[in-house]
């Protein structure tokens, strides 16, 4: 089952095109990592696909159900309605590259604040299941601490259970180690590994070439708004094919 | 005048310069943020009228405001004014005055907000009234209040202003009892300094007891 599909995706910034008939299918339990250089448009397809960008042209439909969607070839997409986005955002997370957890909450209060409010959940069982999966990332001591007194791996590590707290049907990564040092990147990089075992579906925006090889399903490399190359990790970094793929993988193989 | 007179004369006046303390920061805070929120507004003729009473109000003397706000109704419609009339525009003058700059501070704290805490929120589904009121005000709070400290204590100097409409604060009695006859003099008006100092003393106490209740995070 297609969790996600982004068809003929079209977004400018005023004059600069950053997305260029891009598309992208995510199937149920899949793992795709999106790589490429800086201002390629990788952040910018994640932005749009959990609704914090606009996009000019194409369709996003969650579950086959539409976000957006262009009814007229070469018209605009037109949106549904904000109550249509609200029930459309319950079927994904997004992990940011800077954390933004909300600083004058505690821990377990960035957890279960919108499982409560928002979905308005029963405060027991949401609570318990935060304490589980605190629990399982390592966080169960941290419960009542705030943001500030955690390290950056502790809080990213927090801000992913805020969004899996949510259960989302796919959760999105948006350079989740980029703010962090090498230590503190590979303590979340565990973290994430763990979830792809558990087939939780994941696209994750990384410069993490390594990560990207062993956890990925499927490797969308990007540059200049365009898919240049997408497949298996394997073909991807082992066998490359377009002569922009080598030239920015080789950057990297040092 | 005996010293106790003097001072019995200086609490009365003190009663209303409380009066208009409170007065002013009850009606003026909460106005303050409607009007941030207004200068923000994206409907651009609600935004100019913000902007144009704004700079009014800081672009004027606030004496000059208070005379305008007491002699304009009657000056320019003829209307009649009620006995209490003089307190009353006396109040409506301070709220309207630090609403203007409450505006400012307040609109310099939602400014000063991370975008991605607004992301945040919208991702988990958060409405905009719910994002603001939960996540945003907070920690605009705590970023503006020592700002607001600061409009606090000028506050408690300007009450004193309400001398130009003959509001009997305490500035009005020190005056009043200087010129009396045997009058205590300038003892009058320095016994009217410690009573605003003690009083800017207090507040500057409570604002730092309520800035360390917010430092439980950063």
């Amino acid at each position: 089952m297609k969790l996600l599909e982004m068809k003929n995706i079209e977004k400018s910034f005023g004059d600069l095109q950053v997305l260029k008939d891009i598309n992208l299918f995510v199937e149920e339990g899949e793992v795709v990592s999106i790589i490429g250089p800086s201002g390629s448009g990788k952040s910018t397809l994640l932005r749009c696909a959990t609704f914090l960008e606009t996009i000019d042209a194409g369709s996003i439909a969650y579950v086959g159900q539409y976000a957006a969607e262009t009814k007229t070839a070469g018209g605009r997409a037109e949106y549904v309605s904000t109550g249509e986005l609200k029930k459309l955002r319950n079927n994904f997370g997004l992990v940011f590259q800077n954390f933004n957890l909300f600083p004058h909450f505690s821990v377990l209060r960035n957890v279960i604040d919108a499982p409560l409010n928002v979905q308005k959940r029963e405060r027991k069982a949401v609570e318990a299941e935060a304490m589980e999966l605190l629990g399982k990332m390592g966080l169960a001591d941290k419960a009542k601490n705030y943001p500030y007194q955690l390290s950056g791996g502790q809080q990213q590590r927090v801000s992913i259970v805020r969004a899996l707290a949510m259960n989302p049907k796919i959760l999105f990564f948006d350079e989740p180690t980029s703010a962090l040092d090498p230590e503190l990147t590979q303590e979340v990089l565990k973290v994430i590994r763990a979830l792809a075992e558990e087939k939780m579906t994941m696209v994750i925006v990384t410069h993490e070439m390594a990560f990207a090889n062993a956890v990925s399903d499927r490797v969308i490399f990007m540059d200049g708004g365009v898919v240049v190359e997408e497949g298996p990790p394997s073909e991807v970094f082992g066998n490359p094919q377009q002569a922009r793929t080598k030239q920015f993988l080789e950057k990297y193989s040092d | 005048m005996s010293i106790q007179t003097m001072l019995l004369t200086l609490s009365e006046g003190f009663g209303l310069t409380l009066v208009i303390f409170f007065l002013t920061l009850v009606f003026s805070l909460p106005l303050g943020l409607l009007v941030a929120l207004g200068r923000m507004s994206k409907f651009a003729p609600l935004k100019w009228l913000v902007q144009a009473y704004i700079s009014i109000m800081r672009g004027t003397p606030l004496m000059l405001q208070l005379i305008a706000i007491y002699f304009g109704p009657s000056l320019l419609f003829g209307m009649s004014l009620p006995r209490n009339w003089r307190m009353t525009a006396t109040v409506v003058a301070f709220v309207l005055n630090y609403a203007a700059y409450f505006a400012e501070i307040y609109r310099g704290g939602i400014l000063s907000m991370p975008l991605g805490q607004y992301e945040a929120a919208e991702v988990l589904g958060y409405s905009k009234t719910r994002t603001f009121l939960t996540i945003i005000l907070p920690q605009v709070i705590k970023s503006i209040l020592p700002a607001v400290t600061n409009e606090i204590i000028i506050l408690v100097k300007d009450t004193s202003l309400a001398y130009a409409i003959g509001v009997v604060e305490m500035f009005t009695a020190a005056k009043q009892i200087c010129v009396a006859p045997n009058s205590p003099g300038l003892l009058a008006l320095l016994a009217a300094g410690v009573f605003y100092y003690v009083f800017n003393l207090v507040v500057a106490i409570l604002m730092e007891r309520v800035e360390k209740r917010l430092a439980y995070y950063r």
